[in-house]
């Protein structure tokens, strides 16, 4: 589906976000708030789309990895360790647990490779929780971080703000430079036919190892800025497997392997959850649920199915989407 | 000791091969994981247990009320939703029935609220001893009510002619249906049929377990588990995977501690994907 690289919507995507950083000089705390919240779900939602829209692996490690960079980053801010330090840290443990956890799990396919990713969450979550001495268990882990600039709320709120902003940048940039690399096509191979990719000269162990691990360095990086703007963090609250979920729904929303569509999801799915939870509390997760499947059911290729069915015109890269997704599933089919 | 821990495990595992057998079906048949499952199962302690209380009916007959209920809801979720995406992608699918998990785990919490309940039978039916090994009735009555149950699934699989159709299709689609099979029929009858293993596993858990939405979780994490370890889509691979993690997670929660039990059985999912990943019985068929 992205086999051409549209420059036009890339530029776009890149003015819009640094737009974006302006937002501390006209925004309040709340506002502040929702907008690292939309960047660190867009950073989630971005990342996961290098492995499992660019590589077609669906993956449910998303979660490990925040869970992973939180308590990595939390625990290094905690002992006092700065936080670009801790930061740089979390991302190069999660860059290595990643290739290691790649070349192992990724010679599974289909519902075979979903879940063993899903369980990596779980492991990690059960060893924390036994880690008490490190990591503080299941009573979590306190961070008390020292910004400076007289630490007052609305300094803090902009300097995450801006910190997670920054991080999307990079991230973005990251992801955009891969689909425009060899790698972003040896991805694409893989994605469309994993044995005729190998048999044409491309390492599809390694590709496919390098692309798990670019889905979870940024993640882990988010995961230590969200600990430190927290300032408190649990097992169950970073290893939630919604962390896992979240990203491809996001995705799905914008449009399966594109990285503006990932960046238009993230904000959309905020905005929708913003909504669903100041307004109906007590069923937000079912809300989310029938988001979840009315999404999947109406709308297979995310918001611009709703623009295609109202013109009605079945265009060619929607054709090829379709073909695309029955592709995967015979795949998926022979192998799960 | 070493015998108490051995029947512990067995009882266990006759549970968990009772949670995974419709999973396994549905996963094996379908090629759909029902993350759905494990909500099933509290849906069947909860009927157990409201039948219980508020109509004294016991947990016995309240299995032949939830066999054909669940196989209804089974079959209309199969029929009215998941059969739109069954030519889609394993992404699709899982995140399919994972935002359906969302509806039906909301639903429960505002029905029943998030609190523990226990289905306690009145009079208690204590417990038995043969020497130094000790089990509650309770618990040996629901191990026999799930091998009666697993049993009568693999039976019907094997001899009637639905049981013979999901097969049939499992085996290979498109052959199935050039034979005459109507494939979206089997499809919602091996979902039903999952669907009712659940809410009857889930009745005899009521008399074991606490009963909570949030136990849903875990349930399904078990049925992953056997699943993997047995081999997928087969009853008999559910039997012995389910026996497997059982005495694994008993004999494991005595060497190394119980908290480190779900990492156990989690990590053993990883090497089995890994190593084994057709399972201790797994074959292409389905017998």
């Amino acid at each position: 589906m992205t086999g051409h690289v549209k420059r036009a919507p890339s530029a776009a995507l890149l003015v819009a976000l640094v737009a974006l950083a302006a937002l501390p000089w006209f925004g309040e705390s709340y506002t502040l708030r929702l907008g690292t919240i939309a960047c660190m779900y867009a950073i989630l939602a971005v990342s996961w789309n290098v492995i499992g829209g660019m590589a077609g692996y669906p993956s449910f490690a998303t979660a490990a990895f925040f869970g992973l960079g939180a308590y990595t980053g939390g625990v290094l801010l905690a002992r006092g360790v700065p936080l670009v330090l801790a930061i740089a840290t979390a991302g190069a443990v999660s860059f290595a647990a990643a290739m290691l956890l790649g070349w192992v799990l990724l010679r599974l396919r289909g519902h075979y490779f979903a879940i063993a990713s899903l369980a990596v969450a779980e492991v990690l979550r059960e060893l924390t929780n036994s880690a008490t001495e490190l990591t503080g268990g299941g009573m979590g882990l306190n961070i008390p971080l020292e910004l400076g600039g007289g630490a007052s709320v609305a300094y803090e709120a902009s300097f995450f703000f801006l910190a997670m902003w920054a991080l999307l940048l990079v991230c973005v940039l990251a992801v955009l430079a891969v689909e425009r690399s060899r790698l972003g096509f040896g991805l694409a191979c893989i994605r469309q036919n994993e044995s005729a990719a190998d048999m044409i000269g491309v390492h599809a162990t390694l590709y496919k190892s390098l692309a798990f691990a670019l889905s979870g360095v940024f993640v882990a990086m988010a995961g230590t800025l969200y600990a430190g703007w927290v300032h408190y963090i649990e097992p169950p609250d970073v290893y939630d497997i919604l962390l896992a979920v979240k990203p491809i729904v996001m995705v799905l929303l914008g449009g399966l392997g594109s990285i503006i569509g990932a960046v238009i999801g993230a904000f959309v799915f905020l905005g929708i959850e913003e909504f669903v939870w100041r307004n109906w509390l007590q069923v937000h997760s079912g809300v989310l649920g029938f988001l979840i499947v009315v999404l999947l059911l109406f709308m297979p290729h995310g918001m611009v199915s709703v623009g295609k069915r109202l013109r009605r015109t079945p265009s060619v890269p929607a054709a090829g989407a379709a073909a695309q997704l029955r592709a995967d599933s015979v795949r998926g089919a022979g192998h799960g | 000791m070493f015998l108490q821990i051995l029947v512990n495990g067995v009882v266990l595992g006759c549970l968990y091969a009772c949670i995974a057998a419709g999973f396994s079906l549905v996963w094996g048949v379908l090629n759909v994981i029902n993350l759905m499952h494990g909500s099933f199962i509290v849906l069947g302690s909860y009927l157990a247990w409201g039948a219980y209380h508020s109509m004294g009916v016991s947990p016995w007959v309240t299995i032949a009320i939830a066999a054909p209920l669940f196989y209804l809801m089974g079959y209309l979720v199969q029929r009215g939703v998941l059969n739109r995406v069954m030519a889609a992608p394993v992404l699709v699918t899982l995140t399919l029935t994972f935002g359906m998990d969302l509806i039906l785990n909301n639903a429960m919490i505002l029905a029943f609220k998030a609190d523990y309940r226990k289905l306690i039978l009145d009079p208690p039916l204590g417990t038995v001893a043969w020497g130094s090994v000790v089990v509650p009735v309770d618990r040996l009555v629901a191990t026999v009510f799930a091998l009666v149950l697993t049993g009568a699934l693999y039976v019907l699989l094997r001899r009637t002619r639905m049981g013979r159709a999901i097969i049939a299709v499992r085996l290979d689609r498109d052959a199935a249906r050039l034979m005459g099979v109507d494939v979206p029929v089997t499809y919602a009858a091996a979902f039903g049929l999952g669907a009712a293993m659940a809410g009857c596993a889930g009745v005899l858990l009521a008399l074991i377990f606490p009963i909570s939405p949030l136990s849903s979780i875990p349930y399904l994490g078990k049925a992953f588990v056997v699943c993997v370890l047995g081999g997928l889509g087969s009853v008999p691979g559910a039997v012995l995977g389910g026996l497997v993690l059982g005495l694994v997670e008993s004999f494991g929660a005595m060497a190394i501690g119980p908290e480190h039990a779900v990492t156990l059985s989690f990590a053993l999912l990883i090497g089995f994907l890994v190593f084994r990943p057709q399972g201790l019985l797994g074959k292409r068929g389905f017998e």
